[in-house]
């Protein structure tokens, strides 16, 4: 089990590098007067035809024979479906991949949602070849961290070049 | 604070761009698979990740991989240095991460207490 829904967010985006893509979206939505958080990943990589959802779905499946990748969904809904709440999963071939998980915030036991600042900062410096666009919104408050402006102000500068990396850990603990 | 700041960076770091377009001198790739991920790897790769921004390493880089199907010494850390033998670590905590930076990649000394396989 995942102690925190930062875990699984890592995990699930970690099966859609693998799946090559290049691009991430990952919205995390809290509405504590509704008491629902909801998780939406999406993803441009390979995407899966019916019968490998189904299995991505079975925690003893894998895509890679004799290694143990593709835990991360069934972990999640398993969380999801523990506590209350939603999982929903589509997928198609050469477009991508999307998740949606609502859960019920006021279940005893919903995991934390654990460090989301540091989630962000390890996704982007450690991939940083694949862009991502984060959004984090609440009743009160809406962040936006999307790699692709960023590499563009950067005009080349590598993104986990370590003056980025300092401005990055700053940009998050001033801005999010 | 804001976005804007990166051109100043960006004017600052171009210099250096250059040199790190060889291919960085040391690559650290952490493993965030599911195991990895549960064993605190996350906490691993910030750690890595915030010491190169902070001592200015501008020749290592981190980047992360799935599983490594050696699930009981997660988190597992591989050091890549041109020229020199492959080091993995294992069961690296936050506090280890920061020995392997100082020990390792900034004075060029393996930690052989954490390291599994030096190939």
């Amino acid at each position: 089990m995942m102690d925190e829904i930062a875990s699984h967010i890592i995990d699930i985006v970690a099966n859609s590098v693998t799946a090559k893509a290049t691009y991430i979206i990952v919205e995390i939505t809290s509405n504590t007067n509704k008491g629902l958080l909801s998780l939406y990943i999406k993803d441009d990589g390979l995407g899966m035809d019916e019968e490998t959802v189904k299995k991505v779905l079975d925690p003893f499946y894998s895509t890679k024979i004799g290694k143990k990748v593709g835990l991360g969904v069934p972990l999640l809904k398993g969380t999801a479906e523990t506590t209350g709440g939603i999982f929903r999963l589509s997928s198609v071939i050469g477009k991508g991949t999307e998740i949606f998980v609502s859960f019920d915030l006021n279940h005893p036991d919903l995991p934390p949602l654990g460090n989301i600042r540091d989630t962000m900062l390890v996704l982007v410096i450690g991939n940083p070849d694949t862009d991502f666009r984060f959004q984090i919104k609440s009743e009160t408050k809406e962040f936006i961290l999307d790699t692709k402006e960023i590499k563009h102000l950067l005009d080349g500068v590598p993104i986990n070049h370590p003056d980025v990396i300092t401005f990055l850990s700053k940009y998050l603990d001033e801005n999010m | 604070m804001n976005l804007e700041e990166l051109k100043k960076i960006r004017e600052k770091a171009q210099k250096d761009v250059e040199l790190r377009q060889k291919q960085a001198r040391i690559r650290i790739v952490v493993g965030m698979g599911t195991s990895g991920i549960a064993a605190g790897a996350r906490d691993v790769l910030k750690t890595f990740v915030e010491e190169i921004g902070r001592r200015n390493l501008t020749d290592v880089m981190v980047t992360q991989t799935g599983e490594k199907g050696l699930a009981s010494q997660e988190p597992l850390v591989e050091v890549y240095e041109e020229g020199k033998p492959l080091v993995v670590y294992g069961n690296i905590n936050a506090e280890k991460a920061k020995r392997v930076i100082v020990e390792h990649v900034v004075n060029g000394n393996p930690v052989t207490e954490f390291a599994l396989d030096v190939m």
